[in-house]
């Protein structure tokens, strides 16, 4: 349906247009999206656990998570509201980087990324592992303010950004797919943002 | 042969059946779906405008009618003047012209009477919207939940939704407004001319029966942290306080 009046301004496709998802816009800022008030953690009371099931595989204090392999990653990503931006330079530690400091290999196929606020979402395993993401500890070259989700979050910059947790504290495999916070609230159980799957239903 | 019904897009058909100015800067649309449309107080829609070479824009905007209203849904647009859909509502769009909505969405930020309080709303600016769909249903249900609103404009003016929201605390049924100015006076006796803090919510909460049971704060990601701070400040659990953020 084409809307009265409206006229998209668009330019002349540019390489640019193809990095940008169906339904999305580009933004230059970086918007803060959360469900409650931001958690200040202390890198001295930071930890992060790998659990299976209820049960703990491995846990890391802040000290002994920095000593872990540092990778760069630079991607773009796809907000659910819409935005997307371009070239955002992280630097963290890979998820396959963590699994040979604990010394396993992926015991399920599905996973909880979990945060200190009680935050959670679900990711399938395969789109955590293969260098597709990583426990982010620094952005454009300096720690993660608490704003955007620091001292680390989670990077899985293919999927909508909420699948990237903040404040996370650790990753646990379950036997099935579980849905976390917002995947209970009305939002996708992948969330793809090339197939635009943003709500429960989208296929 | 199946049973099932025809997959049916997500998006529907809405008409603007009437606009009315709030502020200088807020409007509201009144929208007539085009298939039934259940909401809850605090949910938000996706709005969808397309051009005629395709390209499509679509933004998120927080319903601020109560869902018991009837069929039309209110949406209060500020107009941001770089934006691409908010010049769109606020310098083309008339009374009879059709946009495409998806929604309710958001599972979250939403209260209905039936949760319970006391409740405690942080607005700032047009984060006012979804907490006036709050205030408008417990009003028409005959809420006996006790509420306040802690609303923050810059000016008076800017104050969207002023008289209705005055004459709602004056019911005094348990509605309880308090309202902010960042650069103006303050207009009425126990209202305030500054940012959030701590103190003010502090003096928020004196005016409920008991500690609130659940906090929405709703407003820019700058005013947000500011007011979530603030509450937790005053003793509010963090666990206990839901925001929305909108802008960068």
């Amino acid at each position: 349906m084409v809307t009265r009046g409206f006229s998209s301004g668009r330019k002349p496709p540019t390489d640019t247009d193809a990095r940008i998802p169906p339904g999305q816009y580009l933004e230059q800022g970086f918007p803060v999206l959360s469900a409650g008030p931001t958690p200040h953690v202390r890198t001295e009371d930071w930890s992060f656990t790998l659990k299976h099931g209820p049960r703990p595989i491995k846990k890391w204090n802040w000290a002994e998570f920095n000593a872990l392999p540092l990778t760069k990653m630079t991607r773009d990503i796809h907000c659910v509201t819409a935005w997307t931006k371009f070239d955002t330079a992280w630097q963290g530690v890979l998820v396959d980087d963590i699994l040979a400091d604990a010394g396993i290999e992926p015991p399920t196929a599905f996973t909880l990324a979990l945060g200190f606020d009680g935050y959670s979402t679900n990711v399938p395993t395969k789109d955590l592992t293969g260098g597709k993401a990583m426990v982010a500890l620094l952005y454009e070259g300096k720690p993660i303010t608490p704003d955007h989700g620091g001292p680390a979050r989670l990077l899985v910059p293919h999927l909508y950004f909420w699948k990237s947790a903040k404040w996370l504290n650790g990753l646990q495999f379950t036997e099935r797919d579980e849905p976390g916070f917002w995947e209970l609230r009305g939002y996708h159980i992948y969330g793809d943002p090339w197939r635009e799957q943003r709500y429960t239903n989208d296929p | 042969m199946s049973d099932a019904p025809a997959a049916q897009s997500p998006w529907q058909t809405v008409t603007i059946t009437r606009i009315q100015k709030r502020t200088p800067r807020v409007t509201s649309f009144f929208l007539q779906p085009s298939r039934p449309f259940a909401y809850r107080a605090g949910q938000h829609v996706d709005v969808r405008l397309t051009a005629p070479d395709g390209y499509q824009a679509r933004r998120s905007y927080s319903i601020a009618s109560a869902p018991e209203t009837g069929e039309t849904i209110e949406l209060a647009i500020e107009k941001l003047e770089d934006g691409e859909v908010s010049p769109f509502f606020h310098e083309i769009a008339a009374v009879g012209d059709d946009v495409e909505l998806r929604g309710p969405l958001g599972g979250h930020f939403v209260w209905s009477d039936g949760d319970g309080g006391p409740l405690l709303l942080v607005g700032g600016g047009s984060g006012v919207v979804p907490l006036m769909s709050m205030v408008r249903h417990r009003a028409i249900r005959g809420s006996l939940v006790a509420a306040a609103l802690v609303f923050s404009a810059r000016v008076w003016d800017e104050v969207i939704f002023r008289d209705e929201l005055i004459d709602l605390a004056e019911r005094r049924d348990g509605f309880d407004l308090v309202l902010t100015l960042t650069r103006e006076p303050a207009r009425r006796p126990a209202d305030y001319a500054r940012r959030i803090d701590a103190a003010m919510m502090v003096q928020a909460m004196t005016r409920l029966p008991a500690p609130p049971k659940l906090a929405f704060v709703c407003g820019s990601n700058a005013f947000v942290t500011a007011a979530a701070e603030a509450l937790i400040d005053a003793g509010v659990p963090a666990a206990l306080i839901r925001t929305e953020r909108y802008g960068v």
